[in-house]
């Protein structure tokens, strides 16, 4: 920084940054913790968002446990309210996805990124600390519902190993749901088209055993919903929480928590990259 | 210190595939050079390729040709070394409605590397030279489109840039909300950063630039002072407007004989006016004339030509704005 035009405008404040991997890899950290920060400082002055986000997912509960509940039908028997409850956790999961796109996008289209990225600040900040602040953000979503839920009468009879696990599961695919956002949120133009995201997502979720196990679906949809990603996550943590429901006879579902750690990792291989990769290509 | 602020030699950026055929010359072979502590206008219409010289400039993109200095460093070559001297304000307030003015400024300052306790006394001290004190502690979001530009002002400057590049930083805003972020660049550049400005708005640039770059399809097709630009579509000129439109051919022919050149005449404005080189003179002369000969004055003035004829005369006739050049000015340029 030899040749430089004097700072006169202010304070002559230098910038520190990092040189060498070590001095990177320090400022890549804490650039991303201040994004966390600013996230938690967003949700601080408007805490109602938070409840905005869960409003969906608890309508969803009282709706189906209360209005639908008795016309349900679990297959081995059992209640439908407990069978719900792992579905509207992962739907919660899946659905935040519509979150992070919100999120980057609203950031892209205002000419934030463009800020970020004339700064000298570390260029992997953006992606992982929206990631950090999301899984934060996730974690708060999931105490929310599972106390809404202790609420209403689900319990997790898988005992605390199981039952963490099951939380683990869900945020995993919450993981893989970040890069597919962060993804979709760089390639989509404005928020209007962020909010059209709903249009696909709330179909994914249904053609799933979020509501309904596979095995009641017409026989050319079963399968369809066995596989889809976000019943695995749903099937493994009815599973892993003693909750009904969980079997089914294909062997997708009898490898349920195998799945629900694989789906979101083949999703993560596939789309951390491509969004790190137009991240990357916004310079050309 | 470098000699200049801001360097660009032939620059050159394709956007499309060379295969399909549909190739658009964003730049194409643009030379720029701005001298430190001044503000530099970059004028032009719509996709003239402003925004994509400043993005270059500001490391956001990527030239396929030529070469580009900021502040005395190859902007290819250092992107990172670049960022530590540059602020950069968008066509859009880059700021997070979500948060305060101040918790913007903070947060800002810490991704500049400040530290917490810098970025809190930074952020002070600019709410306070950006008159945003009052409103520091509201949310952004609640901000007029003026506040928000002086917030977005304001974060460019956490580090005291040698190199501020303003895109377009009045576009949508009223005349007032205009009127305020001009005085936020005045005061900048009295502090020694040099701005680049890139605008559609003629009298923006005319205001506040000392250096006019005019840009048409890629390329930079004039660079002069505003009165050099001003200079090249003929001098200053003498211009009447008379009380009754009778009365025009007389002062046609006052005009004609005294400025010794062929006046123009607008006869719906019932306006004549003509080149003239002795300029005090001329005027005092028509003015004696027009009263010896009895004839109504509504106005009488000695005119520089805008900047709007300089415009025209230099894209062939492309208005940068074409609601603007149509409210400034309604008279036909000689081409």
């Amino acid at each position: 920084m030899s040749s430089t035009i004097n700072d006169t405008a202010g304070t002559g404040i230098a910038t520190g940054i990092g040189t060498g991997t070590a001095g990177r890899a320090y400022w890549a950290c804490v650039d991303s913790l201040t994004l966390v920060r600013r996230t938690l400082l967003n949700y601080r002055r408007r805490p109602s968002a938070i409840l905005w986000q869960l409003g969906f997912p608890i309508v969803s509960v009282l709706l189906y446990g209360f209005v639908f509940g008795s016309a349900m039908v679990v297959p081995g028997g059992g209640d439908y309210r407990e069978f719900l409850m792992p579905g509207m956790f992962t739907m919660t999961m899946a659905f935040g996805l519509m979150n992070t796109a919100a999120a980057v996008v609203s950031d892209s289209g205002r000419g934030v990124v463009d800020r970020f990225r004339s700064m000298p600040m570390a260029p992997s900040a953006f992606p992982t600390g929206r990631s950090l602040s999301d899984l934060m953000i996730a974690a708060a979503e999931l105490a929310i519902l599972a106390a809404t839920a202790l609420a209403i009468g689900w319990t997790s009879d898988g005992g605390p190993g199981a039952t963490a696990l099951g939380f683990g599961l869900l945020l995993l695919l919450r993981f893989s749901m970040i890069w597919v956002g962060v993804w979709c949120g760089l390639v989509l133009p404005n928020t209007e088209a962020a909010g059209a995201l709903y249009a696909v997502i709330f179909p994914v979720t249904m053609i799933s055993s979020v509501y309904v196990a596979p095995t009641l679906m017409p026989s050319w949809l079963a399968p369809v919903a066995a596989w889809n990603p976000i019943s695995s996550t749903v099937t493994a943590t009815r599973e892993l929480f003693g909750n009904p429901g969980a079997g089914g006879g294909s062997w997708v579902e009898q490898h349920a928590v195998l799945m629900a750690i694989a789906w979101p990792l083949a999703l993560t291989a596939v789309f951390l990259p491509l969004a790190v990769r137009r991240y990357q290509s916004l310079s050309r | 210190m470098p000699e200049h602020a801001v360097l660009a030699e032939g620059l050159s950026k394709r956007y499309g595939k060379e295969r399909r055929d549909d190739v658009t010359h964003a730049l194409d072979g643009f030379d720029l050079a701005v001298r430190p502590g001044t503000v530099h206008g970059l004028l032009g219409p719509n996709g003239a390729g402003k925004t994509t010289a400043v993005r270059i400039l500001a490391t956001l993109l990527k030239a396929d040709g030529g070469r580009a200095e900021v502040a005395g460093v190859d902007v290819a070559r250092d992107p990172r070394a670049v960022r530590a001297h540059i602020g950069l304000v968008g066509q859009f307030a880059a700021v997070d409605e979500g948060l305060t003015g101040r918790q913007n400024l903070e947060l800002f300052g810490r991704l500049f590397h400040l530290g917490g306790r810098r970025a809190r006394v930074r952020a002070a001290e600019l709410l306070d030279l950006f008159a945003l004190t009052e409103a520091a502690d509201k949310g952004a979001g609640q901000y007029s489109g003026g506040m928000r530009r002086r917030l977005d002002l304001a974060t460019s400057m956490i580090l005291a840039p040698a190199v501020l590049f303003l895109d377009e930083p009045t576009t949508g805003l009223d005349p007032r909300a205009r009127g305020e972020v001009w005085d936020a660049v005045r005061t900048l550049v009295a502090g020694g950063t040099t701005v680049l400005l890139t605008t559609q708005y003629l009298d923006e640039a005319d205001r506040l630039a000392s250096r006019i770059t005019v840009m048409d399809r890629g390329r930079a097709i004039a660079d002069d002072t505003p009165d050099g630009l001003k200079d090249r579509v003929g001098g200053d000129r003498v211009e009447v407007v008379v009380a009754e439109r009778a009365d025009l051919p007389a002062a046609r022919a006052i005009l004609a004989r005294i400025a010794g050149a062929d006046p123009r005449t607008d006869e719906a404005e019932r306006r004549v006016h003509a080149p003239v080189t002795d300029r005090v003179a001329a005027l005092t002369e028509v003015a004696r004339t027009l009263q010896e000969e009895r004839i109504a004055v509504e106005d009488l003035a000695l005119r520089r030509p805008a900047l709007d004829d300089v415009f025209l005369r230099l894209t062939g006739g492309r208005a940068a704005d074409e609601d603007q050049a149509a409210d400034t000015d309604r008279e036909e340029v000689a081409a």
